[in-house]
């Protein structure tokens, strides 16, 4: 089986983003970018995946500037064993990323493709189930199970109630929720490695896709902020207070 | 401009968050139509008939609808979407599932986990976990939407009265089968829906522990159970108790956050609610940043003395 994992360099998880005093978006001068956390667990799931025989190659995907490098490197570190990079500087949105994967799955022809259900940065949780649709493929989404058969795989979703498990026809799309795996650290070695495993560089109007954003962010602000309150001495003034001031009890 | 709001539901009745679905629809446009697709769904179709504001119930009943299969769901609503200005559905894990394949084969953006309706074509969503609130406006003919529910007032589940109309099933795609579900069952409200939410943290320390202390008190209360994602993730409560960025947004009257230390990503899940309470040990925890009111201590104490005085 061939596996292709998608990863996206963001913002590390880490680092408290801040607004920008124009409005324009978050300050990402000299900060802290590493792999989207849930397409870390992407890689994971398919290097584990080739480790039990039932993948033989990995190919990791991302679109972006030529930063974005560092972020396929750490994806073969932990184990992809090639990577293809669509070198772009403009705004990417999830629709326009959606149709250039479509063009390289096409291309791939890989018999699963497993993405992070959401960035961490833009937060759309789009991505996965819109190359699924363009391919007209079936979706495993916010997988924390995954069991690969023949020419079909077992998904357990992480949905509202509790769990669900689903039995999707391969070529599949399925995207990750936290508890999947835990990702490895990529060892030393393996990062050396992975500094020798190739790299394919397109630019993105080899794909003859339209790229161009749809939404136009007109301002991005710090989300209201709330006050803290009190703290109170013992548990009989804390109940007093729900009872009586903010009346919730 | 016609909206079209795809109803959440169970075949009998109609998920809380598609109430706050409908207010956020009747703001994009009016009239709104709301869609109810299920199996034997008959009772669904006629609660989302006397909703306030509801203008038409388009019934789609077919056993390709049972399971709320992204497949399915995504054709049919691509199918009906072309009559619509808006297609809004809650962002939960059903409206999150179909609503961006439908914006794909639209070949339209989807604007996720919108927070309020500032024009026809312009919204506010949060991104990074809720620490920067984006304006974005959208060119495309029809608006995909997912709607935060937290950030809507429900509209009225009765007054309406709307006609239902029947309509045909998009078909099967057979591409994916439902196997099984695990829901937990509980006689609790939903943590979604409900007024008060008793939520538990790492600082309980095991499964049993999290179940001595939190159950009582949130039985008291008629209270939902939350839990932080660091509880989940060490298998004290199943993973759809999880309030977060990344789990469930809540909003109720009442958040009593019990050793919970308030990672970004848990504030982002819980910081709308009207009063928050915290109780932790440690007195510099961000949790008690949010906090209406804090009390510091050790929670195998307070949390018994608590359950004891409401």
């Amino acid at each position: 089986m061939k596996i292709l994992v998608t990863v996206k360099r963001v913002v590390d998880f880490n680092v408290k983003v801040r607004v920008k005093a124009d409005q324009s978006g978050v300050e990402l001068a000299n900060v802290k970018m590493s792999i989207n956390p849930f397409d870390e667990i992407a890689v994971e799931e398919a290097v584990r995946l080739k480790e039990k025989g039932v993948a033989k190659e990995i190919v990791a995907v991302t679109l972006g500037p030529q930063a974005c490098q560092d972020t396929l490197r750490t994806a073969m570190a932990m184990g992809a064993d090639r990577a293809i990079h669509v070198v772009t500087d403009s705004e990417l949105q999830p629709l326009g990323v959606a149709k250039a994967l479509q063009k390289i799955v096409e291309k791939e022809k890989p018999d699963l493709v497993i993405m992070g259900k959401q960035a961490i940065d833009d937060d759309c949780n789009q991505t996965g189930q819109m190359l699924a649709a363009l391919l007209g493929w079936p979706q495993g989404t916010f997988a924390s199970k995954l069991e690969p058969g023949a020419g079909a795989a077992k998904v357990t979703r992480e949905i509202d109630g509790g769990l669900e498990t689903i039995e999707v026809k391969l070529p599949a799309v399925v995207t990750t929720d936290l508890r999947l795996n835990e990702p490895r650290y990529a060892t030393l070695p393996n990062i050396m490695k992975a500094k020798k495993k190739p790299i394919e560089a397109l630019a993105p109007d080899v794909l003859g896709v339209d790229l161009a954003p749809r939404l136009k962010t007109l301002k991005v602000v710090e989300p209201a902020k709330r006050k803290g309150g009190i703290k109170v001495p013992d548990v009989a003034t804390l109940v007093d207070k729900l009872k009586n001031e903010a009346k919730v009890l | 401009m016609a909206v079209l709001v795809i109803a959440e539901h169970d075949h009998k009745s109609l998920k809380p968050a598609t109430l706050n679905c409908v207010t956020a629809a009747l703001k994009c446009g009016n009239p709104v139509a709301v869609l109810v697709a299920g199996f034997h769904c008959d009772e669904a179709a006629k609660a989302a008939a006397t909703v306030a504001g509801v203008g038409e119930v388009l019934q789609a009943d077919d056993t390709a609808y049972e399971h709320f299969l992204a497949e399915n769901m995504g054709t049919l609503v691509t199918k009906l979407a072309k009559n619509y200005s808006h297609v809004l559905s809650p962002a939960t894990s059903f409206g999150k599932n179909f609503m961006p394949r439908a914006a794909a084969l639209l070949d339209v953006a989807q604007i996720s986990d919108i927070m309020s309706v500032e024009s026809a074509d312009t919204f506010t969503r949060p991104i990074y976990a809720g620490n920067a609130i984006a304006t974005v406006q959208s060119a495309d003919a029809i608006k995909c939407i997912t709607v935060r529910a937290t950030a809507f007032d429900p509209a009225k589940a009765v007054g309406g009265n709307a006609a239902i109309k029947k309509i045909e099933s998009a078909g099967n795609s057979s591409l994916t089968k439902f196997v099984s579900a695990e829901l937990s069952k509980s006689e609790r409200p939903e943590l979604t829906a409900a007024r008060i939410i008793v939520s538990g943290g790492r600082a309980l320390g095991s499964s049993d522990e999290f179940k001595k202390l939190i159950e009582p008190l949130a039985d008291k209360l008629h209270a939902a159970i939350g839990a932080s994602r660091a509880a989940v993730d060490a298998g004290y409560v199943p993973n759809d108790y999880q309030v977060g960025q990344t789990g469930k947004v809540v909003a109720p009257d009442l958040y009593i956050a019990i050793g919970i230390s308030g990672a970004i990503q848990h504030l982002a899940g819980m910081k709308d609610s009207k009063v928050i309470v915290a109780i932790n040990k440690d007195a510099e925890a961000p949790i008690f940043g949010v906090a209406d009111y804090g009390l510091v201590g050790d929670l195998f104490q307070i949390i018994p003395e608590l359950t004891k005085a409401v």
